[in-house]
Order: structure tokens, then sequence, then C-alpha cells
């Protein structure tokens, strides 16, 4: 016997709605209370400027975790997520330091394949060599880290080398809403519409909720781990193109410590490191809810050393609220089972 | 037979170790000197202190990945409680018992609330080095009295023996023999390799993990006192990124990341081999970067290198029984 | 059995099968046809390698030697999506679904109806699935998620899946353990109903009833091997234990008679809500007491919380007179107390530890000389048991994982029998060895308790429990509901108890 499922029929399924509701809804409600108490102490926080700047911050991080909420559903974690986008970041300013004329589009293309190639290493090492994703992407957090330092030499990208339409590109909007904002929101709207309704998009559920059945539904979870860490990779390569339009300065630490609050980004939004459970909208709340604790702390003048540890809080909190909830539904499970 | 195969992969990181002192004193005369071995192994000594603790602790099947940021931590606080006036040795202890703090509250959410040990670490590792910034801000705290410092850099009397390198080398000497000669070592391995089974048999394994992270917080108390004292310099961002390479020596050293497999020797050694590699290409003045990467490629081959081994073997019994058959 | 003879060919045949898993040889030359509109009852003891048989045919496991025809096509499973390809649907004896999923997806997962641009169409695919449930007879909601639900209901969800993918084959790993009557009743108007429409079933359970009333032919495996096959008609109840078991039952049995002395474990009042409840029952000092029941009654549930490992709400457990607070393993091992658990694979051994740590495992404390393990020690009391119990091993610096299936049951009894325990308690002791092996645990335990052991002995094996046990207690859906003596013991008596009903009717046919 193993213990974990108890039978029940309609209440815990009510219960784990409400559950899931409450969920969202304290999300929510957090943002709220932090965004209007920041507003209520210094209402510039609620302007136009600060609220563009925020949302511009929260927007590359929110993009890496569209990758890593992937790799979360499959019971995987991907740590080199970060240098990725250093590297990123910093090859493609190379790019357009050694060919000025490069057409844009290119630059997104190169941070594309770059990533996906990065990803693609993880993603062996992982299905393949049966590396745990922990030890194999610590390994590459570093190794990708050391390879970004052994190119750039000291040296770092200045906005002055990169052409002005790219740097444009970070700065322009539509109808108000900068391109960049609306370029994630289009890519956590695709993935969002593909996990949640696309065969393959299911499957990394499936893999994550049980592998064994997984394998049994016929589902080639090798590939699919494979491509899950090589969507990863190119997300975030893609994310380190972008960094470099956004901050247009560049240097061999870019992005450094961006895997942990990704992370919690996504887990405090609701996806579990158990795999299978969670959605990119939960994920993006969870990156947006962090990005305003931040620019909240700015904003009341707090030393900015305090986001980390409340990152950390937070990630805690959140895994701690998550085993609670589940733990005491499956208490009321084998109640109602008897009863 | 399998434990045959353990033995061999120690005998051949031990192997390496020399291996790798021979390339060093090829690549400069100056290598195999007393004063530059001295010199190379303080320079690894916190990674060698808290490596110690983290081969219990991957032996068990867990990992910590906070202990450089408690060590930071720890440093943190010791530098501020010396700077606001308190007695040297009470700010050590002070410093020692945040460390095992820090480590308890590990080990309760590991065992009290049964989260994974890497999502909680991966939190912890922020929160600790987060407090140690609240605690020091941006600030480093110097002029540690002459007396302490001493214990950080200087050298047994009448040897070339760095201080902190004979610390490692006793409580080295402890934990193998607590490891592999008490009943609390043979509970660990059980624990590793299959915690319900230990559990089925009366083994206490929530105490047991609880204390190995308290063990764990500690160390990397000691180890920040002993960074803090050698590099006379107590700041908030000391030691960050050594938790990589503490995992990638023990997991080099032979421990399996699934736990249940591994020994003190074999961690010792690796703890050697990656110093004196390290050591070997500072002194051919090659750049951190790659000592980075060389790290890194060491934590992935060496669960790797094993994954690939068992696979090539059992293709090759695959084969032989295929061709008995037929 | 009113089926005619087949003369139409099979739908699968499998023949001359051998798989090893290292040095073991799980399976040899094992053969069997597969025809329509017939069920085919595979039988054997646990053990007999029945489960392994069936990953074979499931793709998970490749064999060894051997051909496999499937409608007339010779086939080679790489995967099981190669086998579900093939028509071929597995019901596994614990279900694998996807807990986080609804059971819509679960049932249809990877075959998800597709809308326009590729995106399933979540309203069809409820419809589809709640189509399939109702021909089931089943009311679930497609759309909730699997997590808690029983595991009934679960394999019903398995169920549906294979309805869904109009397999021809559908293989159950023992489908009814875990079920009520009524959801056997409804599972076996599934399968009929399969049948007609020309499927092949091929059947695993360990209740013969269940065979002779619903099967047209069976095929029996002992230790791995194929002994018969044949239409139902040629076969009763004691050609097939016979044919199972390989010997007469009565040399299984030794059941020496013990003299009682006195109370050596009293359960009062345990109780688990959602588990089991108000369980109490007392064990005579040199008396063996048989635990019987349904999977899923309860009966390992109430050994474990009784050793402390598991948590109780309310009751007590005393061991020699003494009230054991708190309950924990420690304190319920310092009273002599002893759980060689139900699964030996993950919960009695460290199955890459060596023979000689694992017999050690539990009297660690014992065996020390001042802070240090005392290896003289160490080595003399893992001789000592293990030649008791006469393991055959290599040499007791091996892993136990290079053992068969008895002699590692032995090690987990030496390192019980090391505590030098009052009141062992065990739990399916035989499951899934071989039967020269059986016999050995079962002169054990006699032995044991003729010299004065209280034994509780959880098992579903009922011969097993009938021969061994002087009176059995059996478990229903988490409450002891009755006792049965010696001399009353039956089969019948004992599924009685634990089903909660009359006679089944007797066969259909």
């Amino acid at each position: 016997m193993t213990g974990r499922a108890a039978p029940t029929l309609a209440p815990s399924q009510n219960w784990f709605a409400r559950l899931l509701r409450v969920r969202e809804v304290s999300l929510v409600a957090l943002l709220l209370i932090v965004t209007l108490g920041t507003a209520a102490i210094n209402p510039l926080f609620l302007s136009f400027g600060s609220l563009k700047d925020l949302f511009l911050n929260v927007a590359i991080i929110a993009l890496v975790v569209v990758g890593e909420t992937i790799i979360l559903l499959m019971k995987h974690v991907d740590l080199s997520v970060s240098s990725v986008v250093g590297l990123s970041a910093f090859l493609s300013g190379s790019l357009f330091v050694a060919f000025p004329g490069l057409p844009l589009p290119l630059a997104f293309v190169f941070g594309l394949l770059l990533g996906a190639v990065l990803g693609s290493v993880n993603g062996l090492l992982v299905a393949y060599g049966k590396v745990p994703a922990l030890v194999a992407t610590l390994g590459t957090l570093y190794v990708f880290r050391g390879v970004t330092y052994a190119v750039v030499h000291g040296g770092q990208i200045n906005a002055s080398n990169l052409p002005p339409a790219f740097l444009g590109f970070a700065t322009g909007s539509v109808l108000g809403i900068p391109n960049l904002v609306l370029l994630v929101l289009v890519v956590m709207l695709g993935f969002g519409i593909y996990l949640g309704n696309y065969r393959g998009g299911r499957e990394y559920y499936a893999l994550g909720s049980n592998a064994e059945a997984a394998v049994l539904a016929g589902i080639n979870v090798k590939r699919r781990t494979m491509i899950g860490f090589a969507l990863s990779g190119a997300i975030a390569g893609l994310a380190g193109v972008l960094y470099l339009a956004r901050f247009g300065t560049v240097d061999a630490t870019a992005g450094t410590g961006l895997e942990l609050q990704v992370i919690a980004a996504a887990v405090v939004g609701g996806v579990s490191i158990n795999g299978g459970v969670g959605t990119l909208f939960g994920a993006g709340v969870g990156a947006l809810l962090l990005g305003v604790m931040g620019s909240a702390l700015v904003t009341l003048r707090a030393p900015g050393f305090y986001q980390q540890a409340i990152q950390g809080a937070l990630l805690l909190a959140a895994i701690s609220f998550d085993m609670l909830a589940s733990r005491s539904a499956a208490r009321r499970a084998a109640k109602g089972r008897q009863s | 037979m399998k434990r045959r195969g353990l033995l061999g992969w120690e005998l051949s990181v031990i192997v390496l170790v020399f291996v790798a002192l021979f390339g060093g004193a090829l690549l400069s005369p100056d290598f195999l000197t007393a004063s530059n071995l001295s010199f190379l192994t303080a320079n690894f000594s916190e990674v060698a202190l808290m490596s110690l603790t983290m081969t219990l602790i991957i032996l068990v099947a867990e990992i910590d990945l906070s202990v450089a940021s408690i060590l930071g931590l720890c440093s943190a606080v010791l530098g501020a409680l010396f700077a606001a006036g308190w007695p040297m040795p009470l700010a050590i202890l002070a410093a020692f018992g945040v460390g095992g703090l820090a480590g308890l509250f590990n080990g309760l959410l590991v065992t009290r609330l049964g989260l994974p040990s890497l999502a909680v670490t991966i939190g912890t590792l922020a929160l600790y080095r987060g407090l140690a910034y609240v605690v020091l801000g941006d600030k480093a705290i110097a002029d540690f009295p002459a007396f302490y410092t001493n214990l950080g850099f200087g050298s047994i009397p009448g040897t070339q023996i760095p201080i902190p390198m004979a610390l490692f080398a006793v409580l080295a000497v402890i934990t193998a023999i607590v490891l592999h000669g008490t009943a609390f070592g043979r509970s660990l391995y059980a624990i590793g390799a299959n915690e319900i089974a230990a559990r089925f048999a009366g083994l206490q394994v929530t105490r047991v993990k609880l204390s190995l992270f308290v063990l764990s917080g500690l160390m990397s108390a000691l180890a920040g006192t002993v960074y803090t004292f050698r590099f006379a310099s107590a700041r908030a961002d000391n030691a960050s990124g050594f938790e990589l390479s503490v995992i990638a020596a023990v997991l080099l050293g032979g421990v399996s990341i699934f736990g249940g497999k591994g020994s003190v020797v074999g961690t010792v050694a690796a703890v050697f081999l990656i110093g004196i590699i390290n050591g070997a290409l500072t002194i051919v003045d090659v750049s951190n970067e790659i000592l980075t990467i060389v790290t890194g490629l060491l934590l992935i081959f060496s669960v790797l290198l094993p994954n690939l081994l068992a696979r090539v073997r059992s293709a090759r019994e695959r084969r032989a029984r295929g061709r008995a058959v037929s | 059995m009113t089926e005619t003879p087949t003369s139409t060919p099979p739908l699968l045949t499998l023949s001359h099968a051998s798989k090893a898993f290292g040095p073991v040889q799980a399976l040899s030359d094992v053969s069997i046809e597969l025809f329509p509109g017939e069920a085919h009852a595979l039988l054997g003891e646990n053990g007999a390698g029945k489960s392994t048989f069936v990953k074979i045919l499931a793709g998970v496991h490749r064999r060894d030697s051997g051909a496999l025809q499937v409608g007339g096509q010779d086939a080679n499973f790489h995967s099981p999506g190669e086998a579900t390809a093939a028509g071929i649907a597995i019901i596994y004896q614990e279900p694998t679904l996807f807990p986080d999923l609804s059971v819509a997806e679960n049932v249809l997962m990877g075959r998800q109806p597709l809308a326009g641009l590729g995106r399933i169409d979540r309203a069809t695919m409820r419809q589809q699935v709640a189509k399939i449930l109702s021909e089931l007879g089943v009311n679930l909601d497609p759309a909730r998620r699997v997590r808690g639900l029983s595991i009934a209901d679960q394999q019903l969800v398995e169920i549906a899946k294979a309805l869904s993918l109009n397999a021809n084959i559908l293989i159950m790993d023992e489908p009814t353990a875990a079920l009520t009557l009524s959801e056997t009743e409804r599972l076996f108007k599934v399968v009929r109903s399969l049948r007609a429409r020309g499927a092949a079933v091929l059947f695993i359970t360990h209740r013969l009833e269940e065979v002779f009333a619903e099967c047209q032919r069976v095929t029996i495996m002992r230790d791995g091997m194929w002994v018969s096959s044949g239409p139902i008609a040629e076969y009763d109840t004691d050609k097939v234990v016979r044919q199972m078991v390989g010997r007469d039952l009565g040399e299984l049995y030794p059941h020496g008679e013990a003299q009682l002395g006195e109370v050596a474990l009293s359960v009062r009042g345990l109780t688990q809500p959602g588990v089991f409840r108000n369980i109490s029952f007392e064990v005579r000092r040199g008396e063996i007491v048989g635990l019987a029941g349904l999977v899923g009654a309860g009966r390992s549930e109430v050994a474990r919380a009784i050793f402390g490992i598991d948590p109780r709400e309310a009751g007590e457990v005393k061991v020699n007179g003494h009230v054991l607070t708190p309950l924990s393993p420690q304190t319920t091992m310092a009273a002599g107390l002893g759980l060689v658990p139900e699964d030996r694979r993950q919960q009695g051994l460290v199955m890459d530890m060596s023979i000689e740590r694992n017999a050690n495992l539990a009297i660690l404390n014992r065996l020390r000389k001042g802070w240090l393990m005392d290896r003289a020690a160490e080595a003399d009391n893992a001789r000592q048991w293990t030649e008791k119990l006469r393991l055959k091993a290599h040499s007791l610096s091996d892993p136990a994982s290079s053992l068969s299936g008895g002699n590692q049951q032995k090690v987990v009894l030496a390192k019980w029998l090391a505590t030098n325990p009052s009141v062992l308690i065990v739990d399916e002791p035989t499951r899934g060895i071989d039967v020269g092996a059986k016999a050995e645990v079962h002169r054990t335990l006699s032995e044991l308790a003729a010299s004065g052991l209280a034994v509780l002995m959880i098992s579903s094996d009922l011969p097993e429990v009938l021969g061994m046990a002087g009176r059995i207690l059996v478990m229903r859906e988490g409450e002891l509901v009755g006792e049965v003596s010696r001399a009353q013991a039956s089969e019948e008596a004992v599924m009685y108890l634990a089903t909660g009903q009359h006679k089944r009717q007797e066969g259909a046919a």
C-alpha cells in the first residue's frame, strides 16, 4: 500500500479547487497590498514611468520563468539559465560589434539557437547521461559562466557599440506598452496555450506527475526531457538578447543569480517542485509579485540587499505552504473516507 | 564486486592527485616546494572543511547548498560583533551559534515539513546570504587582532603545515572514524541507501538528518571563522559560490549523489585533487574562469562517468548473455 | 462453459519466452496462446514470474529469447507504445495514472481529440470519456483530478483507458484484488462484453472461483516456468493448486502444537481515522495468529501502527504487560517487538548493503565496544543468525540484492531474530519467494512459536494462513470483523468475513 491516495469524492475536489483559488487570490491580494501600501507611502510608485520600469524589470525574469516552468513541470530543475542569459547577452553583443549591419531578427535567432544548443547540453546530460538535473545544471551553470568570462576577457559591451535600432527596440513601445513587455507577453501566452492545450504540452505535466506512467502511456520520456531543456535554454538565450537590448552595457557577470529569482518566481506562483502542477499564469504572477516587492524596497529606500533575503524567504514560505496544504488535504481525504 | 569498484574509484582519484602534483612540478620547479604546497593547501581549507560534513549529508541522500552562505553569514556576524566591541572569543561563539541555528533551520524544514533539501537550501542559500548583507551591508571589517589572523594564515610552529589544514586533518580523521567505525556511521549508509528500510529497522532517521544539518551549519561557521581570519576580512560576500566546489569535491570523491555510497578517504583525495589542479593552473597563470570551467566539468563528469561505465558494463553483460543463449 | 472450443487462430502467441535479470532467471521457456472471445487465466504463486510475463507482453521488458506473434504477425516490442499500437492493453495491479491530471486526460493521454490548429478539444475529450465511463456503469466526473481517487476507481480509469484504445487483447494483473464484490461483478460484466466483441482477455488472479466462473482457458506457471495449459474443463481446484504449488499442501505447513503462554502482545482500541478503527486483540506466547483480509483492508497499516512507524490517533499497545509510550519503533523494539514488513525490497532490506550489515542493522548499538563498532561481534552476529536460518549465500559481504527472494527474506528474519524479540509481526512473509524457501520460512516460524515467540502473521495467501495460524483474525475496510478458530477455519469462512458477503453466486455458466 502506498498510503498516498485515499478515496474521496466530490467534497475533496471542491476543497482542492477552493485551495487553488485561495492560492491565486492570496497572490493577487498580496500583490495589491504591497502595491497600494507602497503607493500610500510614496505615490510616485504608481506613476506611469515607475510602472513601466517595473514591467521592464519583470519582463526578462518572466521570460526565463517560462522555460524554468517547463523544466519544473517535468520534476527537474535548470540552474544554468542565468549563465545562458549571460553568455547569450555577451555573444550577441559581440556579434553586433563584429557585424554592425546585422539585421535585428538575426540577433534574436542567434540568441535562440545558442540557448537551444546550451540547453541541449543539459538535456543530453539529464535524459541520456542520467545525471540528476541539479548536478548537471549546477555544473553547466559554472561551465557556461566560465566560458563567458573566458570570452569576455575583462572587456564589456557598451551601448555605444550597439546599433541604435537594436537599443531602440527595447525603449520603443506600442500603444504605450514597451516592445519588450509585449514580446514577453506573446511568448508567455503562446507557451501558456501550448502547455494547456496541446498534446505535447500536456506531456510535460504527465512526465512530472508520474514518469513511469508516462512511459507506459507511450510518451518518449527521453526525447520530451531533451526538448524541454532545449526550450528552456532557447528561451534563456532569447532573454539574453533582450537583456542586452535593455541594458546596453553587458559584462561577464550579466544575469548572475537570476536562476534563483526565476525559480522563486515559479514556485511562489504555484509551480510545484514535485512536478506536474502549475501554470504559466501563476508563474507570471509570481514573477510580478517578486518584481513589485523589489521595486517597493527601492521606492521605500530600503537597502537593496534586503531583496535577496526576501526572495529566499518567499521561496521557503511558498514551498512550506504547498507542503502543509497538501498534507491537510490528504488528512481531510482520509477522514472523509472513514465517515 | 560493487565495493571493489568503489575502492577503484577512490584509488584512481588518489592516483590523479599524484599525477596533478607531478604535472604541477613540470609546469614550475617551485610547485613542489614546501612553501608553495603550504600556500596551496591553505587556499582550499574552507572547501576542505565543509566537504567533510557535506560528505555525510550527501551520503544520506540530502544536499546542503547553503553552506557557503552560512559561511558568509557567520563571517559577517563575527565581524559585526567584533566591530561592535565584543571580545573575540564571544564573537566567535556567536558565529558558531548562528551557524548551528542556520543548519537547524534547514534541518527542521527538511525533516519536520518533509521538504526536499534541494529546494530548501536553494532558498536558504539566498536567505542567509541576504541576511549577511543585512548584518554587514557592503562594509568590510578588518583590523582583527594579530593573534587571530595568525591562526588563519599561520603554520604549526616548526613546520610548513598551515593551521587550518592541521585542523582539517584532525577533523577528517574524526569524521572518518565516526563514519566508518561507529553505529552512527553505519546508520548513515543505511539511511542513504534506503531510508524506508532504515526506519523499519528502528533507526532514528529524522534525528540523524537533523543533526547532520546542524553539524553542517557548525562546520560552515568554523570555515567562516577560518576564512575571516585567513583574509583578515569579514565581508558579506565572503566565499560566495564555494558550495559548488564543496559538492564537486564530494561527488568527485566517489560519494553517490543518490546516497548510501562513499567514504571520507575519497572526499579528502578529491579535495586535494581539485586544490592541486587549481594551484597548478594558477601557477601557469591560467585565469580564474578556466578554474570555474574545470570545477564545473569535474562535477558533471564525477556523476556522468560512473553512469556511463555502468551502462557499458550492462550492455556487455547483455551481449555476453545473448551469445550464451544463442 | 458453453463456449465452443476455438478453431480460430489465436490473437496472440508467445512461445518459449525467457528473461533473466542479472543472475536471476525470472522466466524460462514460457508459452501462451490467447484466442478471440476467450478469457484466459494465468495462474501461479507469487513470484512465479507472472508480472515479468505481463511486462514482456506490455513491451516494458524485452524477452531474451522466444517468439511473439500478434494477429499472425511477428512482433517485437521496444516500448510500451508499440504494444499499445498492436492492440494490447494492460491493467496493472497498481494503477499507473497521472495523479495531477484529470480523469479524462488520463484516459486519453497522447490521443486527446483535437479541434482546430491542433488544440485539444476539452469538451469532446470529456464527452468521450464520460461515454466510456457510463458504458462501464461508473459514476466518475471526467474533469476531476485522479489524486484522491480510491484504488478501485483508479482501476476503472485504467479500464476506461483500455476501452478507449479499442484494444482487442486485454491483460489484467490481479484487477479484483482491491475491489468490492459489486465492483468485481461490474468488472466481469465488462469483461464479458469485451469477449462478446471478440477480444481476448488474459486474467491474472488468486481467486480461483473467479477463474472457474469467468475463464475458458488456463495457463499455470511455477518458478518462472510453464507448467500446463488447457481448457478450463480439464481442470479442477485440486489440480490447479497442485500444479501451482508443485507439491502437496501438507508438507508446506509443519504445524507443531505449541504451548500457549501468557499474553505477549495486547492491542486495545487502535484507531487511525480513514485507515483503521478500534482494533483490539491479543497474541500469546507460543501462538501464531493470522491476520487475513482483502488487499486494502488495512492489515499492514495496523501492523505498522503497532510497530510505531505509522501514526495512530487512539489506542494502546502493550508488550509483555507494559504499555508502550510513546509508540515509536525505538520503544517497541526495546520492548521486544519486531516487524518483518510487507515490502522486502523497499522496507525490509537495504539492497545495496551487504548481508552482514543488513543482519546487524536493528542491533547496531549492541555490537559496540565503547564508541566504536566491534567488528568481530558484527561478523559473529551475522554468521550466527544466517547459519541458524540456513541462508544460502556466497559471502556475507555480498550485497543483499545478490540473493534470491527466499534468502533475502531470511536476512530480514535474521535481522529481527537478532533483536531477541518476544513478539514478531510478519507481513506477507512468503510473498514472491519460491516454494522450497517458503516451506523453510514456515518451518522457522513454527519453530520460533514453539520456543515461545508470539507471532502475528499477515498474509494474502489463504492456504498459508489456514495452514500456519492457530486462529485467524479477519479485517474488512479498516475494522476487525471476526475471528475464526483453527477448527472452523476454511477459505470460505475467512472470505465470507473478509468480503462481508454470503457465499458468492456460483459461476454464471
